[in-house]
């Protein structure tokens, strides 16, 4: 008997079916997206490989709690509209969580079969799902709730505050999304490439939020066009701050300043955002580089090294100062990158940067690196190796060593409590600040993280606003105004 | 949709105003402050200051120097036309106090960027000498509204056209020998900033400049305005465009200035050709 079940365990390890790719060698000159999705025959064979387990880990993996066996299991019964209406009832972007949660950490690192290698492919289901659903036109439409007459103003359109928005509308509060960029989706839109998420799917996304009643205000900067204080004047009766990190750090080291030097932001807003990439059908001019480096090895130094690949460099190289085991990207993403041609230098550190008489950069010089104690974060500390300088080439650089809080917002907001890095502090269950009447939630708060746990503090804003906003109507206090 | 309610044309066409609808950045703007404004979908997000706003009418101005692609295509916007996208307040506004006798010098487009501020520094009860250059007589604009603001002004052109022969900083030369300025504000070409600065330097005359460095989002968010001043990288659309020119580094900024130079050459002529077609 347990040795029959060995079996069938073997059979369902083995056949973790992989998902169908553009080629790398296609793939790697154009912009459309990589993986291209499950038939319904690879879903229900995935979905069957699940134990459908008594205490399923994996829901603890994941931040907003999907029933995930559940979801499994109905996509296994071909039920695929009612596995995404499982997963709707806690995630509301499942298309875009499929394609860009660091699963291997979350979900799919806690799946009892992750410990033998072979996970189920929960964001392949779930993307799986979401897809099906868009494809039919189907939509989450819950019943249209009592309106409450209370008003909200969100400010920031990623993730979290797209969460918080959708969480409101259903419990009948009326939305005001307040965002500086011209278009919604906040790193979703200016960040990730299309490669990797199509900008139809959140724009999608959006719009089904504005069909059930929100309002988007683009082109408005909280801070400068209207304040906060404003915000309450005009009426509204909670905040929610959901402005993101997108503050770009640089290296501080000698020559950064040179012509085709740039932040990752810089670079992906162009390429994302303005289009830059189909230049000069759009206006926005993009930096070229034949031999491009970038430095970080995050999903933002991915996403910005894919994306010169794809605009004609002959060489693309990641430059980093820990070694491979350290990378913070998705595995998935590191592993594009490497199929698609792009080298990886590790345990190594630029020192400075070698420019031309006209101030463009040329070339690099590094230095290599060791790993010595831990540090804080339980990662070997890089250190430099004496005498271990070289120097490479190189037309176009782009840094990607991460992003800290942008203070526009913060700095002309009295009485909002920052740490020590310039981050809101809010309560971590509720996302209360401490100005009274506004939440705050997403990397604003938590420092860069990841779309899903941005989503996960955007619902518990969203539940923390709606029962003071509820607890306000409560006939005992006066209803005056 | 931000609709052009006024427009108007000078220097032989180079130079636009257009008046916009703008409510919410009329309310708030303050002299020095600039918008960033998109004319499509396709378009490219180009900071231009404000020259005035009317927060009754709702609306906002600014005047621009036709130079590329993009301000081509703001050109060939009509009264009623709209811009897709305006965003703003954005920057540091100017500040404007009394402080005696100020010198404002402005170059070529720099006079779009120079007359609020102008305009500002006389309100607050400043004596204001103007000195104002261009090429050639047909390419000066806002004269007689500089002069309006300015208890003196100044004309030079570099061929003689119009005005004094030669260059604005021989004037301001004048000037610095003549008067005790307490102030001066430059705007123009950055190799004109850099050498008023290091005129006014010597005699530790206070200067100010207005940088236009390229920018992408103007929030901070890019880095791509990134100017050096006093040896630290400061974003010039949060911090600036206004900076303290015996600390900013001309030499970088011009270098940065030309980063899309062959591009921009590149996206004008595809713009044209598909203009002609
Ligand atoms: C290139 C890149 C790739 C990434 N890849 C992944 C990935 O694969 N998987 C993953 O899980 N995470 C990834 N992340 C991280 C993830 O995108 C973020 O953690 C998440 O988007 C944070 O969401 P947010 O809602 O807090 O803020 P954001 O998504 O940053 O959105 C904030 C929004 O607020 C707006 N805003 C800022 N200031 C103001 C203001 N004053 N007034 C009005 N609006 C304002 C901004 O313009 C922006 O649109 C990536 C990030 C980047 C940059
Ligand atoms: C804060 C600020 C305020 C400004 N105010 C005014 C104004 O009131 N009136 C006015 O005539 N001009 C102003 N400018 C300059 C104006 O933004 C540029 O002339 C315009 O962007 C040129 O665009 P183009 O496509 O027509 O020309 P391009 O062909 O793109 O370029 C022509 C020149 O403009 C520079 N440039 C290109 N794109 C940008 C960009 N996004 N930001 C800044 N410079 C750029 C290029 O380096 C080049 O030297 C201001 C710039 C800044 C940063
Ligand atoms: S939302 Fe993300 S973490 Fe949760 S199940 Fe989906 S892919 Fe996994
Ligand atoms: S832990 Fe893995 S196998 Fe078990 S229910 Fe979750 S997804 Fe299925
Ligand atoms: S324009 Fe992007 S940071 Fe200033």
């Amino acid at each position: 008997m347990a040795e029959n079940e060995d079996l069938a365990e073997k059979e369902r390890e083995k056949n973790r079916v992989a998902m169908p790719e553009q080629e790398p060698e296609e793939r790697r000159r154009n912009f459309e997206e990589v993986p291209l999705g499950y038939t319904p025959e690879m879903a229900v064979a995935e979905a069957s490989r699940c134990l459908q387990c008594k205490s399923p880990t994996c829901i603890e993996g994941c931040p907003v709690e999907i029933d995930i066996p559940a979801f499994i299991r109905l996509i296994k019964e071909e039920k695929f509209d009612e596995a995404i209406r499982k997963i709707w009832e806690k995630n509301r972007l499942p298309a875009i969580c499929g394609r860009v949660c660091p699963q291997e950490t979350q979900c799919e690192g806690r799946c009892l079969l992750a410990k033998k290698g072979r996970p189920i492919a929960i964001g392949n289901l779930e993307r799986f799902a979401a897809d099906s659903a868009r494809e039919k036109g189907l939509k989450d439409l819950s019943p249209k709730p009592e309106p409450s007459g209370k008003r909200v103003a969100i400010v920031g359109s990623g993730p979290a505050g797209l969460t918080v928005a959708a969480d409101l509308l259903a419990r009948g509060h009326q939305v005001t999304i307040f965002e500086a960029l011209h278009k919604p989706g906040g790193v979703l839109v200016y960040g990730i490439p299309e490669f990797r998420l199509p900008k139809e799917i959140v724009a999608d996304e959006v719009e089904s939020l504005e069909d059930q009643g929100a309002e988007i205000r683009c082109n408005t900067v909280i801070g400068r066009t209207i304040t906060m204080d404003e915000l309450f004047e005009e009426g509204y009766d909670a905040i929610f701050i959901g402005v993101g990190a997108g503050l770009p750090r640089f290296m501080n080291i000698p020559g950064e300043n040179l012509v085709g030097i740039l932040s990752a932001n810089e670079y992906l807003t162009r390429a994302n955002l303005m289009k830059a990439y189909q230049f000069p059908e759009y206006d926005t001019p993009m930096p070229k580089g034949k031999n491009v480096v970038v430095l970080g090895a995050g999903n933002v130094a991915m996403d910005s090294a894919r994306t010169a690949m794809r605009l004609g460099a002959d060489s693309v190289r990641i430059v980093y100062r820990r070694s491979r085991y350290e990378m913070p990207a998705r595995a998935a993403e590191i592993h594009h990158a490497e199929e698609e041609g792009v080298e990886f230098l590790l345990l190594t550190n630029p020192t400075r940067f070698l420019g031309d008489d006209e101030g463009r950069v040329v070339g690099m010089e590094c230095i290599r690196m060791e790993l010595g104690e831990p540090d804080a974060s339980g990662r070997r500390r890089p250190v430099p190796i004496q005498g271990s300088e070289f120097e490479i080439p190189c037309d176009l650089v782009i840094i990607a060593v991460g992003t800290g809080a942008n203070p526009l917002l913060t700095r002309s907001t009295d009485g909002l409590e920052l740490n020590r890095r310039g981050y809101i502090v809010a309560d971590p269950e509720t996302g209360e600040t401490s100005i009274e009447g506004v939440w705050a939630g997403g990397d604003i708060v938590t420092g860069s993280a990841t779309v899903i746990e941005a989503m996960g503090a955007g619902r518990r804003a969203a539940r923390s606003i709606h029962e003071r906003l509820t607890r306000d109507l409560q006939p005992s206090k006066s209803v005056e105004d | 949709m931000h609709q052009i309610v006024r427009r108007e044309e000078m220097a032989n066409g180079n130079v636009i105003l257009n008046e916009i609808e703008a409510p919410y950045i009329a309310r708030k703007a303050k002299p020095g402050q600039f918008v960033i404004l998109k004319a499509d979908e396709r378009g490219e997000r180009i900071p231009l200051t404000m020259a005035d706003t009317d927060p009754e009418r709702g609306t906002i101005t600014v005047i621009y120097k036709v130079v590329g692609k993009s301000t081509e295509l703001f050109k060939s916007l009509k009264e009623g036309d709209s811009y897709q996208d305006a965003v703003g307040p954005l920057g540091q506004p100017t500040h404007l106090e009394k402080v005696g006798t100020v010198a404002c010098v402005g170059g070529g487009t720099g006079i779009a960027v120079l007359y609020p501020i102008t305009r500002g520094l006389k309100r607050a009860g400043n004596r204001v000498i103007s000195i104002i250059g261009a090429r050639t007589a047909d390419r000066l604009f806002l004269e007689e509204e500089m002069r309006a603001v300015s208890d003196e002004l100044f004309v030079c052109t570099d061929d003689g056209s119009r005005g004094h022969h030669g260059f604005v900083t021989e004037i301001l030369k004048k000037v610095l020998e003549e008067e005790t300025l307490s102030l001066v504000v430059a705007v123009g070409p950055v190799l004109m900033m850099k050498l008023i600065s290091e005129m006014t330097r010597p005699r530790g005359v206070k200067t100010i400049v207005s940088l236009n460095p390229i920018m992408i989002d103007g929030t901070g968010m890019c880095g791509g305005c990134r100017v050096l001043v006093d040896g630290e990288n400061r974003f010039a659309c949060v911090d600036g465009p206004e900076f303290d020119g015996h600390k900013v580094d001309f030499d970088q900024l011009m270098q940065r200035l030309g980063a899309y130079q062959s591009e921009e050459r590149k996206s004008s002529e595809a713009h044209r050709c598909r203009l002609e077609r």
